[in-house]
């Protein structure tokens, strides 16, 4: 349930990040970028007000959201546990990172918890290959982890008592 | 070795390292313990001048602090012990020897990182002001000569004789195309439309790469000195600095450094009293791997999805909005300065004869000393990774190393001899690519990192053409099938071909090249297909289809570090007794594998 005030905020902080750039093509990556940050995934609305500003279909950005890794369609958990799947921390186990994570919040990369608390993303490196593998909570970085702290670090932010019903 | 080491008193500057690495492991904190604790002390004739520099490479160190002039580098400085660096230190004038580098072989401790095995081969072009500068701050450049090579093309040199000085240096592309930069200027300068445009591609998706970054993020004015002094030779008005927005301090730094510029002159109209106007607009990615291809970037730019086109007429002559574009990757633009300032001559007497200069490298994976590294091209990987590396740890066994990123190929034991240049490595199945270098040791499968690699290209793949779309998509169920012990001998046969139809008939060179890891590790590495196909097993312990671990009583302590390091206990026994492992619970991830000490836990 969204309220009439939540939404008239948010279309006016679309608004905002619009009157930042000149209506040409060019900046419709930016400007999805900044919807990206501020509301942590790409509103309907917002795409909507974007093709309209811009003076493109709405298809062509359709196309640029689904094309670049950088955007969701659906809100994200408050909680985004990114796992950083590049080479060093691939063969240093973050494989195992994400079949722990899962099996405690029973949600693979992509998905987000029902209760909207806990989201698993990869990424391709974070550059930071001298402390891998490395899983970044929001800001707060991780360094080598090991399958075993998976569960502490959720109990960080608050636990989720997943049940284990999803094992495939 | 009691005695205490005494060294000159007079202190000016602190560089703490607050690269990627360093901020990760807590930099920020030291950085701002030294900031409280050097405020109003009264302890200070002259308060020390604090910094906080870009990546210093060595990241397995950090974070690391250097204190000049006396050059001394502090190793894995936590936020407490800035206390004692101050007292010791910097009134003292005593040094903290347990924050020195110990050296592992010699164990002398070594007052300097300058001096360790890690840094003495290297040589520094592209690097050499970062880790020494504050990048927030463009007077720091230019007290390092900075924005000098700009003055000297506008005072003293013609454009042509500028494209003459960087055709002779022998300047070779660092993104990974190894073309010649100072031909793509001169097509770019022959081709007679205006406006002309300069891209700098700073989209860097290598996983396990990350040169790029380090230059954006620790010296930005270098890169918009050689977009300058490429925009005097084009006559080109407007440039644009592409970046992956995942890199917030790159961003930071470029959008800080691009209005510095404009405000000191040096971009904008006139520059320093020339006839040259240029400026440069930052352009954030949106996180597609493909767009590090240059046809796509350029699409990207323009607004639309980054999808490559076949390459019939190059970017120099229609490329960003139709119009003849030069663009280069951001270790090219680094080098450009140095050439222009130090002469062709001088650069290329670095390095081979059809790769000259240097080259920078990012070392990880499974070797002592991650980081950044800056070598003359030639060197051999032998050098990179034992010399300068320090070796495999853990006294495990080396398997093979690769190169060139997600498209680039597995180098064997037996190869490790090889130069490394442009040509060599292509020639050899893998690639130069724009410098990553993963070190893989025994407990890496090579059929499991072929599956990652060609996984990892199968999301990145934009989809236009088939032969990639599909090529790969294939590579990976088959892959995938080996990994999980449903291979057959047949799919060995079918690997190959469908890699032969990709390399001749895809778009790009994404498509193209993405066979290479598939077809290196075959080549490389096939007795452990094998095994994966016809025993049933995985020789590394990785795919969890084919692991079985088990703990050998004849070798087992007892010395519970397997049990402890367990995250699912599935490892019975109790101290100095035989340790043992419970099948049903074990989730083979290795953990018990990697740390036992006495090599007691086995693969079956």
């Amino acid at each position: 349930m969204v309220k009439v005030a939540d939404e008239a905020k948010m279309l006016a902080d679309i608004r905002e990040i619009l009157d930042n750039y000149p209506p040409e093509e060019r900046y419709i990556l930016a400007v999805m970028q900044d919807m990206q940050k501020r509301f942590n995934y790409l509103p309907k609305a917002g795409l909507r007000m974007l093709a309209f500003y811009v003076g493109v279909p709405l298809s062509r950005v359709y196309a640029m959201a689904s094309f670049y890794k950088a955007f969701s369609l659906t809100p994200k958990g408050q909680y985004v546990f990114r796992v950083c799947d590049g080479t060093a921390c691939h063969i240093k186990g973050s494989e195992t990172l994400i079949e722990q994570l899962y099996k405690c919040l029973g949600i693979r990369p992509g998905e987000t918890t029902p209760d909207g608390r806990f989201s698993i993303e990869t990424v391709n490196c974070l550059g930071a290959c001298a402390l891998a593998p490395v899983v970044v909570v929001n800001d707060r970085v991780y360094a080598k982890v090991m399958p075993g702290d998976v569960e502490k670090i959720i109990r960080e932010y608050g636990g989720y008592a997943h049940e284990g019903k999803n094992e495939d | 070795m009691k005695e205490k080491m005494k060294i000159e008193s007079s202190v000016n500057k602190i560089m703490v390292c607050c690269g990627t690495g360093c901020t990760a492991n807590g930099a920020r904190q030291v950085l701002a313990a030294f900031m409280d604790r050097l405020k109003d002390n009264p302890d200070f004739a002259v308060v020390p001048v604090l910094k906080a520099t870009g990546c210093n490479g060595w990241c397995e160190k950090g974070p690391i602090v250097k204190i000049m002039p006396q050059d001394i580098s502090y190793c894995h400085v936590k936020a407490e012990d800035v206390d004692e660096i101050i007292e010791k230190t910097l009134l003292k004038g005593e040094l903290v020897k347990r924050l020195l580098y110990r050296d592992p072989v010699k164990k002398e401790f070594v007052t300097s990182i300058h001096q360790t095995d890690f840094y003495r081969k290297q040589h520094k072009i592209a690097l050499r002001n970062i880790g020494e500068i504050d990048p927030g701050s463009i007077d720091d450049y230019i007290e390092r000569g900075g924005y000098k090579a700009l003055e000297k093309v506008l005072k003293e040199m013609t454009p042509d004789e500028v494209i003459e000085e960087i055709l002779k240096s022998g300047l070779r592309g660092r993104g990974g195309g190894g073309f010649p930069t100072g031909l793509k200027w001169q097509a770019c300068k022959n081709t007679p439309r205006f406006p002309k445009y300069i891209i700098c591609n700073g989209d860097e998706g290598d996983p396990g790469a990350f040169m790029d970054r380090s230059i954006m993020e620790g010296d930005p004015h270098t890169i918009i000195e050689g977009m300058l002094i490429c925009a005097y030779v084009l006559n080109a008005e407007k440039g644009f600095i592409y970046v992956r927005d995942e890199y917030d301090l790159a961003v930071k730094y470029l959008g800080q450094a691009i209005l510095d510029a404009r405000e000191r002159g040096f971009l904008g109209e006139n520059i320093l009293g020339s006839n040259l106007c240029f400026d440069i607009e930052l352009v954030r990615g949106g996180g597609a791997f493909v767009c590090g291809e240059e046809t796509a970037l350029i699409k990207s730019i323009e607004g639309y999805p980054g999808e490559p086109h076949d390459k019939y007429v190059f970017p120099t002559e229609k490329g960003l909005w139709g119009q003849p574009t030069v663009i280069n990757n951001v270790e090219t633009w680094a080098n450009i300065p140095v050439i222009i300032l130090h002469g062709a001559e001088k650069f290329a007497s670095l390095g081979t004869e059809g790769s000259p200069g240097t080259k920078v490298f990012s070392l990880v994976g499974k070797v002592v000393n991650t980081g950044l590294v800056e070598v003359p091209m030639g060197i051999t990987l032998r050098e990179i990774i034992y010399e300068i590396g320090g070796g495999v740890p853990e006294g495990r066994q080396f398997k093979a190393v690769q190169t060139g990123g997600p498209s680039g190929g597995c180098i064997p034991a037996s190869h490790l001899d090889l130069k490394v240049d442009f040509d060599t490595l292509t020639r050899e199945g893998s690639m130069m690519g724009s410098g990553g270098i993963i070190v893989m040791d025994d407990t890496t499968c090579m059929v499991e990192v072929a599956r990652y690699y060609t996984n990892f290209l199968a999301g990145e793949s934009c989809g236009k053409c088939t032969p990639c779309r599909e090529g790969i998509r294939a590579l990976v169920e088959i892959l995938t099938r080996i990994c999980k012990g449903e291979g057959e001998l047949s799919d060995l046969q079918l690997l190959r071909d469908i890699s032969e139809v990709m390399q001749e008939a895809s778009l790009c060179a994404l498509g193209r090249t993405a066979p290479n890891p598939v077809l290196s590790t075959l080549r490389f590495f096939e007795d452990e297909y094998i095994a994966h196909i016809v025993d049933k097993r995985c020789p590394a312990g990785v795919c969890p289809a084919l692991t079985t671990f088990y703990i050998d009583p004849e070798l087992c302590t007892g010395c519970t570090l397997c049990k402890r390091n367990c995250p699912v206990d599935a490892i019975k026994g109790e101290a100095k007794k035989k340790h043992e492992i419970i099948e049903d619970k074990c989730i083979r991830c290795g953990e018990c594998y990697r740390r036992c000490r006495f090599k007691a836990v086995k693969v079956r």
